[in-house]
């Protein structure tokens, strides 16, 4: 095994924890839109480009949808391209979100969750990226601020890997991660720039039947993402699902040699279990809610009660197989989304992870929890309460209210 | 088609074009089509400049310009930006 690397501790908020990242990582080309509470990250990174610290080129663009489409355009010439977004940005770039991910262009996204208007909000919620979740990007969550910048970087491994090839949201929540100072241990930069290495790009075959690199280049002429009619527009969508499946692999595999390198893994980067091995009630969330969960975890735990959490990493794809295993043996599951699916009968995260549970062989009672909506806090006593509510459910049998709102005046 | 459509295991990726659009003849999607009264046009190529597919070419052996109705879809941008209404637009079948 490689000794790991030599570390500094830095106090850096989460916006600053991305830029840092970013900044480490060899990017050629920004363009970003600054917008709350993602704003920092623009600014810090800004700040590297004013004072040479890197060499990216940085476009200040008009809006976030020419931002996302400076990217795409950067990206598939074969640089390596990062933005950032939140809320009503990440909402104007949506058609450039599935332009992106038809192109595989690699390019990595930080998302500060926030909610979205109206009314006006700038406080954390995830509707932004969960509302984007059928756009062909993955999606990552992350807990801490330490954690979102191992993802930033672990995130151009990923995108940029042959058998993916698809654009990665790195979502940290807004305020609660993107402002909150902590202390984040960095790597050097050499480091950081072995890790993520040179893009590779795949030999594609042309028009003109040659075998050139997979990018926009004058010397090789090709045409990407033009017209596509009903006789193979699906083929390339089916292509799609398929890296998406690939990206499964290449996220544990990414996750499992950054830890050689900075001794810090988030469980098998899809998913991270705590305390379920015996777990009987368990509550399953995505984002920054899990540091808490943890704490509440540990006291139930000593009182006896035999309680797990399981914390959604990688939310596209969805580990289907890894949320199965997890969950298989607990008697009762209490899913937390920080979103609405307004009319649908629970949240995005309840919605999916019942579905993988469908096919489990003993079925656990399954409910969902709406909270934080609009940056609400939520407590420790609230999320004990949740898991009360699950012992209550398994003493009873019964199922009174299957989706509930926490924290919410009724 | 007489070739046999490709899976998706056997396309380059994001739609990279394996025929060239010169074998598509679009010339074909027209209405109307441009007509050019010699007498009147001053060989000013600003028709050359403003047609969007490249339909409209100046030939400098000739000295003139020339049409390709392979590719020319009719939008009548060249009749509308010609400055000496040299260019007319006339139902094709006529």
């Amino acid at each position: 095994m490689k000794s790991i690397a030599k570390q500094e501790v830095m106090a850096l908020n989460g916006d600053e924890a991305v830029a840092y990242a970013a900044k480490q990582s060899d990017v050629d080309v920004v363009a970003a839109y600054p917008i709350t509470p993602q704003t920092i990250i623009v600014e810090k990174f800004s700040e590297y480009v004013a004072n040479g610290e890197v060499q990216t080129e940085f476009i200040c663009t008009e809006s976030e949808h020419s931002a996302l489409t400076a990217c795409l355009a950067a990206s598939v010439t074969g640089a390596r391209t990062f933005t950032a977004s939140a809320s009503a940005g990440l909402a104007l770039m949506h058609e450039m979100l599935f332009v992106t991910s038809g192109c595989r262009a690699p390019v990595v996204m930080a998302i500060a969750n926030r909610a979205l208007s109206a009314p006006l909000n700038i406080h954390g919620d995830q509707s932004d990226s969960m509302a984007e979740r059928d756009s062909g990007w993955i999606q990552i969550y992350v807990e801490n601020a330490q954690e979102v910048y191992d993802s930033i970087i672990q995130a151009f491994r990923i995108a940029e890997d042959l058998n993916v090839l698809l654009p990665v949201i790195v979502g940290l929540d807004g305020f609660t991660l993107s402002h909150t100072l902590e202390n984040v241990k960095v790597l050097v930069d050499d480091v950081v720039q072995r890790f993520v290495g040179t893009r590779q790009l795949p030999d594609v075959l042309t028009h003109e039947g040659k075998k050139v690199p997979f990018k926009l280049d004058p010397e090789s002429p090709m045409t990407m993402g033009p017209i596509a009619l009903p006789d193979y527009y699906f083929e390339f969508k089916r292509q799609q699902e398929e890296a998406m499946k690939n990206a499964l692999a290449v996220i544990q595999k990414v996750n499992s040699e950054y830890a050689t390198v900075s001794g810090r893994s988030y469980g098998n980067g899809l998913v991270d279990v705590y305390c379920l091995e015996d777990a009987e009630v368990a509550v399953v969330c995505v984002g920054s809610t899990a540091g808490t969960i943890k704490t509440v975890v540990d006291e139930l735990r000593q009182e006896g009660v035999k309680a797990g959490l399981l914390r959604i990493r990688t939310f596209r794809p969805l580990p289907v197989e890894e949320i199965r295993r997890a969950l298989e043996n607990v008697k009762a599951v209490a899913v937390m989304d920080k979103s609405m699916s307004f009319g649908g009968n629970g949240g995005a995260v309840f919605h999916e992870v019942r579905h993988v549970l469908y096919d489990a062989k003993a079925h656990p009672y399954v409910v969902n929890y709406i909270y934080g909506l609009g940056g609400r806090d939520t407590s420790p006593q609230e999320l004990r309460a949740i898991y009360e509510d699950l012992q209550r459910i398994l003493q009873t049998k019964r199922v009174e209210k299957p989706m509930q709102y926490l924290g919410l005046r009724e | 088609m007489t070739t046999r459509e490709k899976s998706w295991k056997e396309i380059a990726p994001a739609g990279v074009c394996s025929k060239s659009s010169i074998g598509f003849l679009t010339g074909d999607w027209k209405t109307y089509m441009p007509v050019r009264d010699l007498e009147k046009c001053t060989r000013c190529l600003l028709c050359v400049l403003f047609c969007p597919d490249g339909a409209i070419r100046w030939k400098p052996e000739k000295g003139d310009i020339e049409f390709d109705y392979n590719y020319c879809k009719g939008c009548g941008i060249c009749a509308n930006e010609c400055p000496t209404k040299a260019i007319t637009m006339k139902l094709e079948q006529e």
